[in-house]
């Protein structure tokens, strides 16, 4: 034994940690990598490359990254009124926030469609604007932004909480206008919380199924999604095709994540 | 170790056979209705035989998530399914039963049939009568995505086997009315049961491409909304049953899930079949249920496309004609 250290357990808790990940996480992953390895790079390469995946990729991380921008923006506001403000039902809106987690997600699909579908509440006006909610990537959008919004108030809801006055107060006495306030104070202090945030509703968004393919439309380079692919591969029973689909949309969803990361970091090492 | 051997002596003493026989029954959707009857008719039949109880487990979902499910390791006694090609995939994937189940039983071991038809909205305002007008400007029909769902499949072949007669076997011809028919498309549901949802309880599409049992459940759920067209052709839907002999082995449910296979082709069983609108192979239950069935041009699927494996490759695979029509939109 070279060095001990300060906090006794070590040896075990490492190995319990590594256990359960091994378990919940790294051997489900490795059976679908395993199982996606049986084809060769070329197969790799030509079922990636139909213009159905490639299609059903844009609409997925692009109404993925849109739906977690829009929820991070309305999260920062959102989580900002329930922090900052008294006000009756309070602890009420703050308790329908987490309602998207606790909503099984076909349910939160089907009761989408049937409020944006041409007959539903919304849909009907949106209608006779011309704009057709249900069944279009829109309608991607509508339930990707659902099930990602409490993600952004739940990471940013403590910061905001831990932010005491004293900053603000600081900058207004040396001559700081509201605005200036806002944006050179406290605003940079959410930044990470926000990018945290953002990163949560966007690899959630990623992955959804149950409650997209009802508000989809699932129409084939319009409105399919990957996971809907996945599925479609199953169906044919070609599970080397469906893993194919599902590790290399793992990997891009991780190539992201990991870049998003380093660029919290960098952020972080500029504010302090 | 021999504890544990009297552990599981006394769990399967007290699963299995010692006070009634089980069985499970692994379906697709809209079978439900027809085998809650029939399972209580064959359980009293049984009861008179052997003088046993009998229980029968029903799991009913999308037929090819059965059938994967029976594949990964659910242990069903019997699959009675709406493709064979997913009855297929048991036998060469999961290696269940032999390749040639379906020899098994008469009638290419189906015990009944359907087929498509069309549900429109009550009244026929757009005066839907046979394939040709689905393709018309104006008109949106509703039917599920074939990749995910397997009733689709059908309307999809339904719908080609009416071209292919039209247009004497041209194929530039066929796909092009095929090409405009999915162009009328605007929803593609995973399954047929979505496709009824937002047919009937959205109120999207003027026509939904329909198996005939699941029309007959639009018209008593939502009575007065819709109403049936029969168009001049369909297809003729076989859906299969099977003992997967590999589970009935170990269970020792062999006998007993033969019996409950063989009893669908009783006169009973076909009557309550053609009660709940699927079409009994029996002449005689097929004459008392006649108002049900309308008599169609029905193709079958051997005939018109060489069988379910050549369909479901040239049509739906990857690279098939349904991923053609949609290219170059």
């Amino acid at each position: 034994m070279s060095k001990r250290r300060v906090i006794p357990g070590f040896g075990l808790s490492m190995g319990f940690t590594i256990t359960y990940l091994s378990l919940i996480i790294l051997i489900p992953l490795a059976a679908l990598f395993l199982k996606a390895a049986r084809l060769s790079g070329a197969e790799w390469w030509a079922i990636l490359t139909t213009p159905q995946v490639i299609a059903a990729a844009k609409l997925t991380f692009g109404a993925s990254a849109a739906a977690a921008t829009v929820s991070t923006v309305f999260g920062l506001l959102v989580t900002w009124v329930l922090v900052r403000y008294q006000f009756p039902g309070r602890k009420f809106l703050d308790a329908m926030v987490d309602l998207p987690f606790a909503l099984p997600t076909a349910v939160a699909g089907i009761t989408l469609t049937a409020i944006y579908a041409p007959n539903g509440w919304i849909g009907e006006y949106l209608a006779k604007w011309g704009i057709e909610a249900a069944y279009s990537p829109l309608g991607v959008f509508i339930a990707l932004t659902f099930i990602g919004f409490p993600f952004v108030v739940r990471t940013l809801q403590p910061v905001m909480e831990d932010f005491g006055s004293e900053y603000e107060e600081a900058a207004a006495t040396l001559g700081a206008g509201r605005w200036t306030v806002f944006w050179r104070v406290i605003f940079p202090m959410f930044i990470p919380a926000l990018i945290t945030g953002f990163t949560l509703a966007f690899a959630r968004a990623i992955g959804e199924y149950g409650s997209v393919i009802f508000i989809s439309g699932n129409l084939p380079l319009k409105t399919e999604i990957l996971p809907l692919l996945v599925v479609g591969q199953l169906e044919q029973f070609k599970y080397e095709a469906a893993a194919v689909i599902a590790a290399a949309m793992l990997m891009a969803s991780f190539a992201l994540l990991f870049l998003i990361n380093l660029l919290q970091r960098r952020l972080n090492w500029q504010n302090h | 170790m021999k504890t544990f051997k009297l552990l599981t002596l006394l769990s399967s003493l007290l699963t299995s056979s010692i006070f009634a026989d089980e069985l499970l029954n692994v379906s697709y959707d809209p079978t439900r209705e027809f085998y809650q009857e029939f399972n209580a008719a064959f359980a009293k039949q049984w009861k008179q035989q052997t003088g046993k109880a009998l229980t029968v487990k029903q799991s009913h979902g999308g037929s090819g998530k059965q059938a994967r499910s029976v594949i990964d390791g659910l242990s069903a006694d019997v699959v009675t399914l709406a493709l064979s090609g997913d009855i297929d995939a048991i036998a060469k994937q999961g290696n269940l039963l032999p390749a040639d189940w379906q020899a098994k039983y008469p009638d290419h071991s189906s015990p009944y049939t359907s087929t498509i038809v069309f549900v429109v909205r009550k009244g026929n305002p757009k005066g839907i009568k046979d394939w040709g007008d689905l393709v018309q400007s104006g008109i949106k029909v509703i039917t599920p995505n074939p990749k995910t769902s397997g009733g689709a499949r059908w309307n999809y072949l339904a719908a080609w086997a009416y071209a292919d007669h039209k247009f004497g076997g041209d194929q530039a011809k066929v796909k092009e009315y095929i090409r405009a028919l999915y162009q009328n498309v605007p929803v593609l549901d995973t399954g047929a049961r979505g496709s009824t949802t937002t047919f009937a309880q959205r109120g999207i599409g003027d026509v939904f491409l329909s198996w005939e049992n699941e029309a007959h459940l639009i018209e008593k759920e939502f009575p007065g909304k819709t109403q049936i067209i029969i168009p001049s052709i369909s297809i003729l839907a076989e859906p299969p049953v099977a003992v997967v002999e590999k589970n009935a082995k170990k269970h020792g449910t062999e006998e007993l899930a033969k019996a409950y296979l063989a009893y669908l082709y009783s006169a009973e069983a076909q009557d309550i079949a053609g009660k709940n609108f699927y079409r009994p192979r029996d002449a005689k239950a097929l004459a008392k249920w006649s108002g049900n069935f309308p008599k169609i041009n029905l193709v079958t699927i051997d005939k018109e496309f060489g069988g379910w494996g050549k369909a479901q490759k040239i049509h739906f695979e990857d690279g098939g004609t349904f991923d053609e029509i949609y290219k170059g939109r």
